[in-house]
């Protein structure tokens, strides 16, 4: 079969997606497939016209490649491609328009509030920051809402640092969200055409959360797959997983992270697009699932020709 | 872009990662790599205005010279060119290099000299033969941004001393220096760039010069000098090399021909007291048995022609216009509570920004804006440092280009400027932002601790002796 592997791009993560894809791409080629490999620049459009892949291997992560946009010219274009669709890419990929979803779907998710830049700059929104305390509590957490690979995440441990983490919450996107931190177990459910895989358990080895090198580098971050939890959690932490999955409209595969505490689990984020590089937490889940990543890659692109099946 | 025809080796599966990270030295733990090098990544595309490189500009390098040089080398020497030469370099690249130090004052004997694959095999070499793990090396803060991972790969324990407009705080050195005595220890050696200094643009004094050289005597303790752009000298005095003070009794020198005439051609050079470079050509020996013969050869033609020193004063001339429009571009677009270092030669300028600004985090804005610089955390060892710092490049983009790339990287830095003073109410920071918005407003809005340059005075800082500069005021907990 003749695969386009979309990757690269021009969002914050193109070195990831480049690794992702670049894996993806080995691994379609040892399946036997015609690859067709496209740094996804001005000329997109007419490189998939020009080669007319029977599907694309969406291998994106960040603005771009994971916020619907490729998805929306894909579809324009009548190529099937692999992951979530353009409504679910765009609610993914915005974690404001993500939590409203799984609060409105009763799917645990920890409170938060939203600010724009202009509701600081011109609506005096800064009066408003007085009531964090009361609602969130410190310590908490300031992230840019359409960001990944927790660039721009910071925390705040009072009032005082929240300006600071603002103002590097801001340099990736017009709009933030001050979120509860909660102190838990941070998982990861991988969710394969709407099936659960093992659950990853996030430790990191210095003791950082949300640390965009930690996520990347090996050794930085252990990762224990299947997470030690007893059945009664599991269940708990993969029904919210899948509801979450469900709420956001995915299809294909997406990873949810979660966060557990003895108050049970919370939706932090769904990643229409989860990376694919050695490192990546969902090719692990796969692994322990018994799955090759040339079967995961097979699978994946079933599901992108059969939706139905999804 | 062009797809290459041979696939790479298959990747690995985690499994695999697994098995290998069983094998791994110890010293790979602490080599460095970081989101900033995905950031990197994206400066490449073509459409960034990059002030992030160290790029020298080669583009006036005459195309016929290069071309004649090579033709004769071909015509005369193929057979040679394209041999193996001797560890230590051949004795005609040691006399171009004795040459260019003495256009510098220094007269080393040629002996004592070791031709290496650019100047940061040289550190490389260096740490090679002087560094155990665990043992002390000291350097600038902030530093070569290229020697943190050198130090990091040979499990140094890395101390960094501040600087100030006066390069390297020889008193806090002391002061490092007794605190290590009293716990039984001794650095290995302190590496320093004295001379418009990478990344902040200074240079060391010439009294701390001299008391540093004393002190390496005194405490019988080895100083390597890098210095890669003592020639590329725009304004002031010349200062004498630590090597020419010394003598070459405890000054290691690591020199280059990367910024006097190409990086390309990968050739740098090490001058040690005979029992250290002993070691340092068995060292070299095992890493790559020799410098490339081929560009050995080039240089040598290049010399024969005795027009190098025209070269770099035509450097030094394009240099200096970059200079001098980044400075001016600084001052129009930066907000008033930025400084920055106004170098008297070489290729940065070292800016700082207000300590409630993370670089890093400005970097993926300004790349929004297709511009982009170093974050000054590359040039620490500790990363939480350097975080409101960036490292501008003036050599490397044409004088439109530097306008216009600082007018972006100052919009980024106005806004949130002006967004912090909402944030804050901070009313100093938002009449700052409305002030660096207006074109000419902030030309000069420098404080009375401030010298004629716009740069910090040395002991001018309010709170305690901080160093203004180059550090924030309070650490921040991250």
């Amino acid at each position: 079969m003749k695969v386009a592997v979309l990757k690269g791009g021009r969002s914050l993560e193109r070195g990831v997606s480049l690794r992702s894809g670049a894996r993806v791409e080995d691994a379609l080629e040892r399946l036997g497939h015609e690859v067709v490999s496209i740094d996804a620049g001005g000329d997109l459009v007419k490189r998939l016209a020009a080669e007319q892949p029977e599907v694309a291997f969406v291998a994106m992560h960040g603005l771009g490649g994971e916020d619907g946009t490729v998805q929306e010219l894909l579809e324009i274009m009548g190529i099937p491609f692999t992951g979530p669709g353009v409504a679910a890419c765009a609610r993914c990929m915005d974690k404001v328009l993500a939590k409203h979803e799984l609060r409105d779907a009763g799917v645990p998710t920890p409170s938060w509030f939203a600010f724009n830049e202009t509701a600081f700059r011109e609506l005096g929104a800064a009066d408003a920051l007085s009531d964090l305390e009361e609602r969130l509590g410190f310590p908490l957490v300031v992230k840019p809402s359409r960001g990944g690979s927790a660039l721009g995440v910071k925390f705040a441990a009072s009032w005082f640092e929240v300006p600071e983490a603002l103002v590097s919450a801001f340099s990736y996107d017009n709009r933030v969200l001050l979120e509860r931190f909660i102190e838990g177990r941070e998982l990861a459910v991988s969710v394969l055409g709407g099936e659960p895989l093992p659950i990853v358990e996030a430790i990191p080895s210095d003791g950082d959360r949300y640390d965009f090198e930690a996520r990347y580098e090996i050794g930085r971050t252990d990762f224990v797959c299947p997470a030690e939890l007893d059945e009664e959690e599991a269940s708990a932490v993969t029904a919210a997983a899948l509801a979450a999955y469900e709420a956001l409209g995915c299809t294909g595969f997406s990873r949810v992270d979660l966060i557990l505490d003895e108050d049970g689990p919370q939706v932090l984020e769904v990643n229409a697009i989860p990376g694919l590089t050695d490192t990546s937490l969902f090719p692990q889940a796969a692994e322990a699932a018994g799955m090759s990543f040339e079967q995961l890659v097979e699978k994946i692109l079933e599901l992108a020709l059969k939706p139905a099946a999804a | 872009m062009e797809e290459t025809p041979h696939r790479r080796r298959a990747h690995t599966r985690t499994r695999d990662l697994e098995r290998y990270a069983g094998l791994f030295a110890a010293r790979t733990g602490v080599m460095r790599s970081s989101a900033m090098r995905d950031l990197m990544a994206i400066t490449a595309r073509p459409e960034v205005i990059s002030l992030a490189g160290g790029l020298p500009d080669t583009s006036t390098f005459p195309a016929g010279t290069f071309a004649a040089q090579m033709t004769r080398i071909a015509r005369e020497s193929t057979a040679e060119a394209l041999q193996y030469g001797p560890t230590e370099g051949f004795a005609e690249t040691v006399d171009c290099i004795v040459e260019v130090m003495g256009a510098e004052g220094m007269l080393p004997d040629p002996d004592d000299v070791i031709v290496t694959t650019g100047g940061q095999q040289a550190i490389d070499l260096i740490c090679k033969t002087l560094v155990d793990p665990g043992d002390v090396v000291v350097c600038e803060a902030p530093t070569y941004p290229g020697a943190v991972p050198v130090f990091c790969s040979y499990q140094a324990e890395t101390i960094q001393i501040d600087c100030d407009v006066d390069g390297m705080r020889i008193d806090d050195l002391e002061a490092v220096l007794s605190r290590l005595d009293r716990e039984g220890r001794r650095p290995k050696f302190v590496y320093s760039v004295p001379s418009f200094q990478n990344p902040a643009g200074v240079t060391m004094s010439l009294e701390r010069r001299q008391r540093l050289v004393e002190l390496a005597r005194q405490r019988e303790l080895l100083v390597v000098e890098d210095s890669p752009y003592g020639l590329l000298r725009f304004g002031g005095e010349p200062l004498p090399p630590l090597y020419q003070l010394d003598g070459g009794d405890f000054v290691i020198y690591v020199g280059t021909f990367s910024k006097i005439l190409s990086p390309g051609i990968r050739l740098g050079w090490a001058v040690a007291p005979p029992p250290v470079m002993e070691k340092i050509v068995l060292g070299k020996q095992a890493s790559d048995l020799c410098t490339s013969t081929l560009t050995q050869y080039f240089v040598r033609e290049y010399f024969s022609e005795g027009h190098w020193r025209e070269y770099i004063a035509d450097l030094v001339e394009i240099y200096r216009g970059r200079r001098d429009t980044m400075v001016e571009s600084l001052r129009e677009h930066f907000p008033a509570q930025a400084t920055w270092t106004e170098p008297e030669g070489g290729l940065f300028i070292w800016a700082t920004l207000p300590d409630y600004i993370d670089t890093s985090d400005l970097l993926a804005k300004a790349l929004r804006e297709d511009v982009a610089f170093v974050p000054g955390q590359a040039a620490y060892v500790d990363e939480s440092r350097g975080r409101n710092s960036m490292r501008l490049n003036f050599s490397g983009v044409d004088e439109s280009e530097i306008r216009e790339g600082v007018r972006r990287i100052g919009k980024a830095i106005a806004e949130q400027v002006e967004l912090y003073g909402a944030l804050t109410s901070d009313s100093s920071a938002s009449s700052a932002s409305s002030a660096s918005s207006a074109s000419s407003a902030s030309a000069q809005p420098r404080e009375s601790d401030t010298d004629a340059a716009g740069v910090p005075r040395p002991g001018a800082a309010k709170d305690g002796g901080d160093v203004l500069p180059f550090r924030k005021t309070g650490e921040r907990g991250r």
